[in-house]
């Protein structure tokens, strides 16, 4: 009989001690409602909530989602109500359904709007983590445009630095020549963490009306079909910084979330999948230590990065 | 909200591309116009279909789904006994209280399914609807006979003329008496009958606009979704009271809140 309290899955990003490694990714999850109807939210690592912008956004014109073998293309734009929304209404909302320290996710058009964003999220006792959006392949002018060049990314870095106390993560995009570089560039700018890997851009065309399915054209590819690429990103990464990192695409079960942190993750965050099974969260939480004990693993934080 | 398997009972042609689904397991409440998020083997996202009927005591939910592509290929081709996976019920129905004695339910093609539950939850309350269905062809006619077995009689019209009134919906409107209307189907006939209703039907021929805060209504509308139950913002929609989601305060939205 397997006696889970034997079992340590608890780990550390920077401070913040998480029960356990899963996170719901920003974006897949909303600010929680709908899944706290299904289960107790408080057996999560943590949540990072709706990427949130300085202003409300609608998003991107219909249709947003593209079916994709092994996963999905989305192109929402970061619709969300604005930070001001967020902080007065969806942050007590959640407040009243989890307790534990929060990542809020913040994206901007702007080295000035990301500031804004960490300067108001820093002010939340909630908020456990800042994690800085520089990899949104949804939106112009922003998002993903500082995080695909060095020097850009470094400076977003910078700024929300000071900015902030609280631990700061910048959430890579996978859709660059070498993510190393990019992530130096964060750790030199004093990033606590890295987030990694954001979507790939993807495309899809219906054969039929010979258009693209989706409306914007192109969006992001999430789901198992990006596992492979976040682990071998999130490898490098690892052996290239001395950060920690909270590795994520394509998780789907225990088993993605073992290998990601033996590629170099101290922590993970689970996305695409929670849109196909809202319950899959709980169930790689339930799932972990059975999974640690087939493996001979005590303690989680002990397979971090072990492969060599 | 809750995912459940289910046990194929039937799964049918009942024209050349639409399939009558039953299924049996453990039912949640229901309200008419609500959809089932379905785990199709081999595919990644679910595909959201429109509750059709259901049964509290027999315990078996009935979904009659066109086949459009890779997904809906597959789920034609699941036998009886095989089990499926359902999230359900998810979405916001038709509210039967706001409906009057006089009510209109108008579908066309695949907007015709949720009209039957909601016609037979009507009829459970007392209240007997007007139904009008569309069609582009007599080969594509289906669910009439559901009507007729809860005792209603559909108008049928097809845009080819090849069975009942030749043309839409709407060209079979102008002979009916009703002040209030539920319709499913495409985006390009809710708005038509949107447009065509309050001009033909009001007490006053005044101004269109002005008329058309006069018959009252509840639209459902489609959209390409991932969740299904709010989380992914995939499917929202910009309407007169702000951002609202077809998953979750969809897909019935009032005609009051609707933004052509």
């Amino acid at each position: 009989m397997l006696n889970k309290e034997l079992k340590n899955t608890s780990v550390n990003l920077s401070g913040v001690i998480l029960d356990n490694p899963v996170i719901p990714a920003s974006g897949t999850f909303g600010y929680g409602q709908e899944f706290a109807r299904l289960y107790d939210l408080n057996i999560l690592g943590s949540i990072s909530f709706k990427g949130t912008t300085l202003e409300p956004r609608f998003g991107n014109p219909q249709p947003r989602i593209a079916e994709c073998p092994g996963g999905l293309i989305n192109s929402v734009g970061l619709q969300n109500p604005g930070l001001e929304k967020v902080i007065s209404e969806e942050l007590p909302a959640l407040g009243r359904i989890y307790k534990k320290p929060l990542i809020a996710n913040i994206s901007g058009f702007s080295i000035d709007e990301y500031v804004k964003c960490a300067e108001a999220m820093d002010r939340q006792k909630q908020v456990g983590i800042i994690e800085v959006n520089v990899s949104c392949p949804n939106v112009h002018n922003g998002g993903m445009a500082y995080g695909v060049d060095p020097k850009s990314a470094a400076e977003v870095t910078n700024a929300v630095r000071k900015a902030t106390k609280k631990p700061l993560y910048i959430k890579l995009s996978p859709n660059v020549t070498d993510i190393t570089e990019i992530a130096k560039a964060c750790e030199s700018a004093g990033a606590d963490g890295l987030s990694l890997i954001n979507t790939m851009l993807g495309m899809r065309i219906d054969i039929k009306s010979r258009s693209p399915v989706i409306a914007n054209k192109m969006g992001g590819l999430s789901g198992p079909a990006i596992f492979p690429i976040a682990v071998r990103m999130v490898y490098q990464v690892a052996k290239a910084v001395k950060l920690p990192i909270i590795g994520m695409g394509g998780i789907s079960s225990a088993k993605d979330v073992i290998e990601m942190m033996m590629a170099g993750a101290t922590a993970t965050q689970v996305g695409a999948a929670n849109l196909v099974n809202p319950m899959i969260c709980r169930d790689i939480i339930e799932e972990l230590p059975v999974l640690m004990d087939k493996l001979k693993i005590n303690r989680l934080e002990e397979i971090i990065g072990i492969v060599q | 909200m809750q995912t459940t398997d289910f046990k194929i009972t039937a799964n049918k042609a009942i024209t050349k591309d639409v399939y009558e689904l039953t299924l049996s397991g453990n039912l949640p409440d229901i309200t008419p116009g609500q959809f089932v998020n379905i785990k199709i083997p081999g595919c990644y996202l679910r595909r959201p279909i429109s509750i059709s009927n259901w049964d509290n005591e027999a315990g078996t939910i009935t979904l009659i789904y066109k086949v459009v592509g890779e997904g809906t290929e597959i789920l034609s081709r699941k036998k009886p006994n095989h089990s499926l996976e359902l999230l359900l019920p998810l979405g916001n129905g038709f509210d039967t209280k706001l409906t009057t004695e006089n009510t209109l339910l108008c579908g066309g093609g695949v907007g015709v399914p949720p009209l039957i539950g909601l016609a037979k939850k009507m009829l459970v309350e007392g209240k007997s609807p007007e139904v009008v269905l569309g069609f582009n062809t007599k080969d594509e006619i289906f669910g009439v006979e559901k009507f007729q077995a809860l005792g209603l009689e559909p108008r049928i019209t097809t845009v080819d003329g090849s069975f009942g009134i030749k043309g839409f919906i709407i060209d079979a409107l102008k002979t009916v008496n009703f002040d209030y209307v539920c319709s499913c189907g495409p985006v390009a006939m809710l708005k038509a009958i949107y447009s065509f209703v309050p001009q033909e039907n009001a007490a006053s021929r005044g101004g269109a606009l002005e008329k058309n805060s006069e018959i009252g209504g509840q639209y459902s509308f489609e959209a390409r979704m991932a969740c299904g139950f709010g989380a992914c913002m995939g499917c929202t929609c910009m309407t007169k009271e702000g951002y609202k989601r077809i998953c979750k305060e969809g897909p019935v939205l009032l005609k009051e809140e609707i933004l052509w």
